[in-house]
């Protein structure tokens, strides 16, 4: 989206029509919204994946007791929720740009992002899900 | 829309930019792994050993060395990315410069990680379990 990215940066070039500005979508029908949250939530997985990855090298897998332990901490539960939910939104945004791209036809293509959207709550819920199960438990 | 591929010359950049999409895909298969990771572990200590046993087969350690590398590409390419969105980085020889570096910076992160998830994991580095 150049057009944005120049109006960001407060230049007067602008390549989005006077009418496209006021009703504030682009060709995709929804705006930036679809391209700022995909920006967002990378930035937030940053660190949020670079802390479980070290934690979970400090740990010994095999352990059931030692990895139960580790995500019984409240702290290890509430970024990990934040993690699993933020994977769950990032991964999410940037499949359905591949089926928008690659897919054709109106029909293929609501279908194959109905299964990514389905796809993917159903992980966030059931990560969520067995998170708080281990750490409530 | 983007994927107009047939009328660009072709430059390793636009590999990289390729990778980045590929590698995304594949590392949402590896997020869907973990999700099914964490409901055994949360299961209970039979089936999550039973999940150990089946991570630790050929097939699924080469399975995960992908995810490993797919993670940290898209990780290093991501922040690329982000630099590009500020405006920043995006003169030819600049491109250049930081896709080679991302190349070779998922790659190391990538040994030292499989390095360091064998033993995590209680694997002898590429030996058998």
């Amino acid at each position: 989206m150049p057009g944005n990215g120049l109006r960001a940066r407060g230049c007067a070039v602008s390549l989005r029509t006077p009418l496209s500005k006021v009703i504030g979508r682009g060709s995709a029908g929804e705006g930036v919204g679809h391209w700022w949250i995909q920006r967002v939530t990378a930035i937030a997985l940053l660190p949020l994946t670079a802390w479980f990855v070290i934690s979970l090298l400090g740990l010994s897998l095999q352990s059931y007791d030692a990895m139960r332990g580790w995500f019984g901490q409240p702290w290890v539960a509430v970024l990990s929720l934040l993690l699993v939910s933020t994977l769950a939104w990032h991964s999410k945004l940037g499949v359905q740009v591949v089926i928008e791209d690659y897919i054709h036809g109106k029909a293929a293509k609501t279908t194959w992002l109905l299964l990514s959207t389905f796809i993917h709550v159903i992980a966030a819920v059931a990560g969520s899900f067995a998170i708080l199960r281990m750490a409530l438990a | 829309m983007s994927p107009h591929l047939g009328v660009y010359k072709f430059m390793y950049t636009m590999s990289l930019s390729i990778l980045h999409r590929i590698t995304g895909c594949a590392a949402t298969v590896g997020f869907l792994v973990f999700v099914w990771w964490l409901m055994a572990l949360a299961s209970g200590p039979d089936t999550y050993a039973r999940a150990m046993q089946a991570l630790g087969s050929p097939f699924a350690k080469l399975l995960l060395v992908g995810f490993t590398f797919s993670f940290v590409y898209h990780f290093c390419n991501g922040i690329r990315h982000l630099v590009w969105d500020t405006g920043r980085g995006l003169e030819r020889a600049q491109a250049r410069r930081s896709g080679a570096f991302v190349v070779v910076a998922a790659l190391l992160l990538t040994a030292l990680l499989i390095w360091l998830g064998c033993q995590a994991m209680g694997f002898a580095p590429g030996g058998a379990p």
